[in-house]
């Protein structure tokens, strides 16, 4: 268990509620929720979530903290931001969602090798390598997550995509020498670094 | 008539080679019929999209779009921020909104960003491209300068999620929005009665969960067939990227026979507007769109 995690247990105790309204991104909003299950049936990848938000809320409020941050449920999340649009209490549920799927990622008690946390990482890390994203470095790090000889047949898989692209000059191959990049690539990086800091010291992580 | 000026926001997947290139290509003949000056915001930096919060968290995000407003402020003061992409969109607005009801948030948000010396005092309005159109430019200004009316082309319009929420556009609604079917008509083409206009293609999530995704591509490509569309038009690059790579994937696991060509909005209304095959960035298409090249011949 990581420390900050204990750190957590032993702060809050069985009071999870409290602990997700002070350190999850729009964490105030879970008591609102009236367990309608609108949110539940408006998910494009519904049947795929072990939990829907609507369960994941009651059992916040349960004080499940272990189930609820243990689940690859929010890690569904598609962004589509129909439970927000048809949410009677207007909770934003996308946001809540994408808030305890990064508390639980820092705290060390996401399931690990999730695809969807895989890929969350490799994204945000490309984009703020150089300030953009470079999509065919972040498409290859797609391809071999899962080490060297699923990335063969990954990218053999998608080969004749990829050539179509390239024909279509919608993939660069010298992207791979680093692509289109910020100029202030340091400022960039410096105030991230700021940014991560100011919000973990916020909500007690640092 | 003086040309409208904005602050430029292309975002990473319509540069040069990306995979929305054509994109970018294919507004040059809007924006000059449109007498639209789009300004590029100077070293403007990647917004995050929808999938970076689990690695980023909330400030860190918020940062990296407050950067893009405070370029904007500095550098092109009084104009409105636009992109032509959703997810830089929302991400854009959702930033400047909650900076704009937070001052707490702010306070942080400046006290990062001046690690790249920057400070925003939050002024800048955060708008997508076909928003510009249909409220500063207007339905009957975008019909004046067909001279190549799309007449027999049956088009699905498809918003797709993030275009039309959370914020969408104004006056329409989340479930049945009108406003690119309108767009459609508006350049001679028929809008076709498309019933998964804002269904889900799985985003970012079709790289990470790629059947969960198709099914929901399959019943996107479907229902326009059902319709009779020739093709489908979307505001959305990555619906575009998504919809139109994953045919194929579909068409081998699955046995279908899809080959609908899915084109930006923008390109029609350079096809529309005059403009050649070449101009409205047709040959970016995987699946052509050879209805629309046709008419771009004659």
């Amino acid at each position: 268990m990581s420390d900050i995690n204990s750190q957590a247990v032993a702060r809050y105790k069985n009071n999870f509620l409290r602990e997700v309204e002070e350190r999850v991104e729009d964490g105030h909003w879970v008591k609102m929720c009236m367990q309608c299950g609108v949110c539940a049936g408006s998910c494009p990848f519904g049947p795929h979530w072990e939990h829907s938000p609507q369960k994941l809320f009651m059992m916040i409020r349960a004080g499940k903290r272990e189930e609820v941050l243990k689940t690859d449920s929010m890690w569904m999340c598609t962004s589509c931001y129909n439970c927000i649009a048809r949410c009677p209490r207007k909770l934003p549920i996308t946001h809540i969602m994408h808030g305890l799927a990064n508390y639980a990622y820092r705290l060390g008690l996401s399931p690990k090798g999730q695809p969807n946390q895989v890929i969350a990482r490799i994204f945000w890390n490309n984009a703020i390598k150089h300030g953009r994203v470079n999509e065919l470095t972040f498409s290859l790090a797609m391809y071999f997550k899962d080490g060297i000889g699923q990335g063969i047949k990954n990218s053999l898989a998608m080969q004749g995509v990829g050539l179509g692209l390239m024909k279509a000059k919608r993939l660069n191959p010298m992207e791979i020498l680093g692509g289109h990049t910020c100029k202030d690539k340091s400022g960039i990086a410096k105030m991230l670094t700021k940014a991560r800091e100011i919000e973990d010291r916020r909500r007690g992580l640092a | 008539m003086a040309k409208k000026q904005y602050a430029f926001y292309p975002g990473c997947s319509s540069q040069k080679g990306a995979s929305a290139s054509n994109f970018l290509t294919s507004i040059k003949v809007m924006t000059e019929k449109l007498d639209i000056q789009l300004n590029e915001i100077p070293d403007w930096n990647c917004c995050g999209a929808s999938i970076g919060y689990a690695e980023g968290g909330e400030l860190p995000r918020l940062v990296l779009n407050a950067r893009n407003l405070a370029l904007t402020e500095q550098n092109m003061p009084g104009m409105d921020m636009v992109s032509g992409c959703p997810a830089c969109w929302l991400s854009s607005r959702e930033t400047a909104e909650r900076l704009q009801e937070h001052s707490s948030l702010l306070a942080e948000t400046n006290e990062a960003l001046k690690e790249a010396g920057l400070n925003l005092k939050s002024h800048v309005r955060a708008r997508h491209m076909t928003e510009v159109l249909i409220e500063d430019i207007g339905y009957a200004a975008m019909k004046a300068p067909v001279v190549r009316p799309l007449d027999g082309l049956k088009i699905a319009g498809y918003v797709g999620c993030q275009t039309n929420r959370p914020f969408g556009i104004a006056g329409e609604s989340f479930e049945n929005p009108m406003y690119l079917d309108k767009m459609i008509e508006t350049v001679g083409a028929e809008a076709t009665k498309y019933d998964q206009k804002g269904t889900c293609c799985g985003g970012a999530l079709a790289f990470s969960e790629p059947e969960k995704s198709q099914k929901q591509i399959r019943d996107i490509v479907e229902a326009a067939y059902d319709s009779g569309a020739d093709m489908i038009v979307t505001p959305c690059q990555l619906c575009q990227a998504n919809v139109e790579i994953y045919q194929s994937e579909i068409n081998k696991k699955q046995g279908t026979q899809f080959k609908m060509p899915v084109v930006y909005y923008t390109q029609l209304m350079s096809i529309a507007y005059g403009g050649s095959a070449a101009d409205a960035g047709l040959n970016g298409q995987l699946i052509k769109a050879e209805k629309l090249e046709k008419i771009a011949g004659k």
